[in-house]
């Protein structure tokens, strides 16, 4: 499933709204989690997971062509671990 | 880092803000959102929600585990796990990128 798709999906549940709407309201709820994790929140959805940012320390790397040893900086990255809910409905469906 | 952790009802008040849904309806439409992603990944579909990033589901094989406190060998069943991988713009987003 795409995101035109889950639109698609939530305007037919939705009639009474226009599908112009269903997909504003679809970017705000992504744009939302977005912007909690660029400031360093954690955003936890129960049943269905949670999204955190987790810190990776700076590290000597290496260029795999050339062997040669480069510095990568410290980064953070977006993680997200699925809810026990959604773990066990995905384990229980046959 | 703030340290907050937001949850539904962080996410229900912004679609009550920006669209202007009445508050009952925005915590229906988040809720819709969660569940038609939930049901699509229990169908063993990926979702792949552009500029976010893609969820996908992973077969596991069976394999032995281990008690990690008392050393003891335990069958694992295989399963499906789900991962998140994040879109470029998420990530560059969460190292303080503007895109």
């Amino acid at each position: 499933m795409i995101k035109s798709e889950l639109i698609q999906r939530l305007a037919e549940d939705n009639p009474h709204l226009f599908q112009r709407d269903v997909e504003r309201i679809v970017s705000t709820v992504f744009d939302e989690i977005t912007n909690a994790l660029a400031r360093g929140d954690r955003v936890e959805l129960r049943g269905f997971g949670a999204f955190s940012v987790k810190k990776r320390d700076a590290r000597t790397g290496r260029n795999p062509r050339t062997g040669e040893a480069v510095p990568v900086p410290e980064k953070s990255v977006p993680f997200f671990k699925a809810g026990k809910e959604l773990r066990e409905r995905m384990n229980t469906s046959d | 880092m703030a340290g907050n952790t937001l949850t539904r009802s962080d996410l229900s008040e912004a679609v009550y803000r920006e669209i202007g849904l009445s508050r009952n309806e925005s915590a229906e439409m988040v809720e819709s959102i969660l569940g038609q992603i939930s049901s699509a990944l229990v169908r063993g579909e990926h979702v792949k929600i552009s500029s976010f990033g893609t969820f996908t589901v992973r077969e596991k094989g069976a394999r032995m585990g281990r008690n990690p406190k008392t050393g003891e060998e335990v069958p694992i069943e295989p399963r499906r796990v789900l991962v998140f991988r994040p879109s470029h713009i998420m990530k560059e987003r969460v190292n303080g990128g503007t895109a």
